[in-house]
């Protein structure tokens, strides 16, 4: 499971952010995934990366399903932010599309950049053309990215690649690279107008 | 949820210690009994060896009964048996009763080798280090050299987390629920009160009582009692009891409230059943464990040399061992890249949430303890 052979034969079983997640995290590093869910990309890093890897999940079922699978996983609420962990203490922390349901979203891309040397921040571009396109026509978008309805959906801090390169800039925060895909592809061309997800990957200037 | 699994008719049994053990006081216990209890079977390579460390009130007897006419098993049997989160099937189980201890191990009640009467108020003040290392003493004589696993809640916690500490060798993981890496003052506040209630009973004698054929039944009672008052949540108490009343208010001082009749219950029991000189110790115990003490304070020096992967619970509405104080233990662990997962469990129950069958809990359990390796030569 050590060589490159296995990480490629991996990448192509998971999704396309996984990829390039992978692509970001070295190997036998150490990596704290906010919001882990069920512990999915903890689990391929650890398996394709040998990563020592370490979860953060508030939600029980997910904690239970990190716990069986034999993945660390940490339940706390990350609105509260990361007091628990010591600064520069993980080479890699990762923010997997739950930017954008965060309320406290300023503290908490901060607190990402006072523990880990490098940051992984993805959300879905509210900016893409089939958000603006539903938002034309007069309604709030739901796509394959933004599965929920306005009255339901946890997303309270969207925003596009715009945004977010401003925030960074605001916060003297270093991109040190981004990536924008759309149904698994790769975007270079406009992609705040044709990127739906949207990759960076930072670190404090 | 687990009614059909009992491990069914238990026995205790006697371990005899001749080597004398040094106490962390400095004091020395040159021959001891520890009285414990196991269940399942011990595999051929011993490897699924569990040790159930007990809190302020528990016993070696952690689970079944010792005949079908007990009214109650053992004081963790909704965890252990067959089929349970800690299954008997595959782990090998230990509960033991710790030194001081009032239930067959040496401690006050039992005699003196040195003067053929109970040790009183002679027997030397235990600690958490101590315990551990007599238990490792009883896992020698067993011949078992490494836990699977060793659980503790509360102050059974806390000597889960010595053994990682003090034998890192010998744990493969360490279950630490409803604890904390010291006592905080306000938590030694009340283990004073219920020492000076205990002390300060006229029927105390020094400690001695045994000889005055009394004992300090007013003291334990009270001390029980407050006991009681923090192992609940003030919601929770809210919901048992409210401010029911058991008939209606009589202007006395009698039992009018279904809460003081709790309480008036439960200290009843206790003292009729548990022994002063051993609460006191076993308070105190609690009071002196503070592991990093030695390290500055620095917890994360501490268990730097722990080896152990650790499952850290913690109960939301448990004040007396609250949540942040089981973060501390998990921040250590995070500081020297041990293996560590730490759940936080919705609860209203407070400090008692970690003896009930709450069905969440006890899946994080089930789900962890089965994913533990035992080795072969056994059915699973």
């Amino acid at each position: 499971m050590q060589n490159n052979v296995n990480i490629t034969k991996n990448v192509a079983q998971y999704r396309q952010d996984f990829a390039i997640i992978a692509n970001w995290v070295k190997f036998g590093s150490k990596v704290l995934d906010l919001g882990c869910g069920d512990g999915e990309l903890l689990q391929f890093l650890q398996s394709s990366l040998e990563v020592k890897g370490y979860g953060v999940e508030k939600n029980d079922a997910n904690l239970l399903a990190c716990v069986a699978s034999g993945t660390n996983v940490i339940q706390m609420d990350l609105e509260d932010g990361l007091s628990g962990f010591e600064d520069q203490s993980f080479n890699t922390v990762i923010l997997s599309q739950t930017l954008q349901a965060m309320h406290n979203t300023e503290e908490i891309v901060l607190e990402m950049l006072r523990v880990g040397k490098e940051v992984i921040v993805t959300f879905p571009n509210f900016g893409y053309w089939r958000n603006r396109m539903q938002i034309a026509t007069g309604n709030m978008p739901v796509s394959k990215t933004l599965p929920y309805q306005w009255f339901d959906t946890p997303n309270v801090h969207l925003c596009t690649i715009n945004d977010f390169d401003q925030f960074c800039k605001n916060h003297n925060i270093e991109i040190l690279e981004r990536r924008v895909i759309t149904d698994g592809k790769e975007v270079n061309l406009m992609p705040n107008l044709l990127g739906s997800l949207a990759m960076y990957r930072l670190k404090s200037k | 949820m687990s009614e059909n699994n009992t491990i069914g008719i238990v026995a205790p049994q006697t371990a005899h210690f001749n080597e004398p053990l040094t106490l962390k006081s400095g004091a020395a216990l040159s021959q001891f009994d520890l009285v414990y209890e196991t269940y399942g079977t011990l595999n051929a390579d011993k490897s699924n060896a569990v040790l159930i460390c007990h809190a302020l009130s528990g016993t070696h007897h952690v689970a079944g009964k010792y005949s079908e006419k007990d009214k109650y098993p053992g004081w963790w049997d909704n965890l252990v048996g067959p089929n349970k989160p800690l299954d008997t099937n595959k782990f090998f189980v230990i509960g033991v009763n710790n030194l001081g201890g009032c239930h067959g191990s040496s401690g006050p009640v039992s005699t003196n080798p040195a003067t053929g009467k109970p040790w009183g108020s002679e027997f030397p003040i235990v600690t958490v280090e101590d315990w551990v290392n007599s238990q490792a003493r009883l896992l020698d004589q067993l011949g078992i050299t490494q836990l699977a696993a060793v659980i503790g809640g509360s102050l059974g916690g806390m000597q889960a987390l010595q053994w990682t500490i003090a034998y890192p060798d010998r744990v493969r993981h360490a279950l630490v629920i409803a604890s904390a890496p010291n006592l905080t003052a306000q938590n030694m506040a009340f283990n004073e009160v219920a020492r000076q209630a205990i002390i300060t009973d006229p029927e105390f004698h020094g400690g001695d009582y045994y000889e005055h054929g009394v004992v300090p039944r007013r003291g334990l009672r009270i001390a029980r009692m407050l006991g009681h008052i923090t192992y609940l949540s003030d919601d929770a108490m809210g919901e048992k009891f409210g401010r029911k009343l058991k008939d209606s208010i009589k202007y006395s001082f009698d039992v009018e409230f279904e809460m003081e009749s709790y309480l008036r219950y439960q200290g009843d029991k206790f003292a009729g059943e548990f022994d002063a000189n051993t609460y006191l110790r076993m308070t105190r115990a609690l009071d002196y464990y503070d592991p990093a003490l030695a390290y500055g304070g620095d917890l994360s020096k501490t268990l730097s040399q722990v080896k152990a992967k650790f499952l850290v619970l913690s109960f939301t509405s448990d004040w007396r061992f609250s949540p942040a104080r089981s973060r501390e233990i998990v921040k250590a662990l995070l500081d020297n890249e041990r293996t560590v997962s730490y759940a936080e469990v919705t609860a209203a129950h407070g400090h008692d949430a970690f003896l009930m069958p709450d069905e969440h809990y006890h899946a994080i359990l089930r789900t962890y303890l089965s994913n533990i390796e035992v080795g072969g030569n056994h059915a699973k």
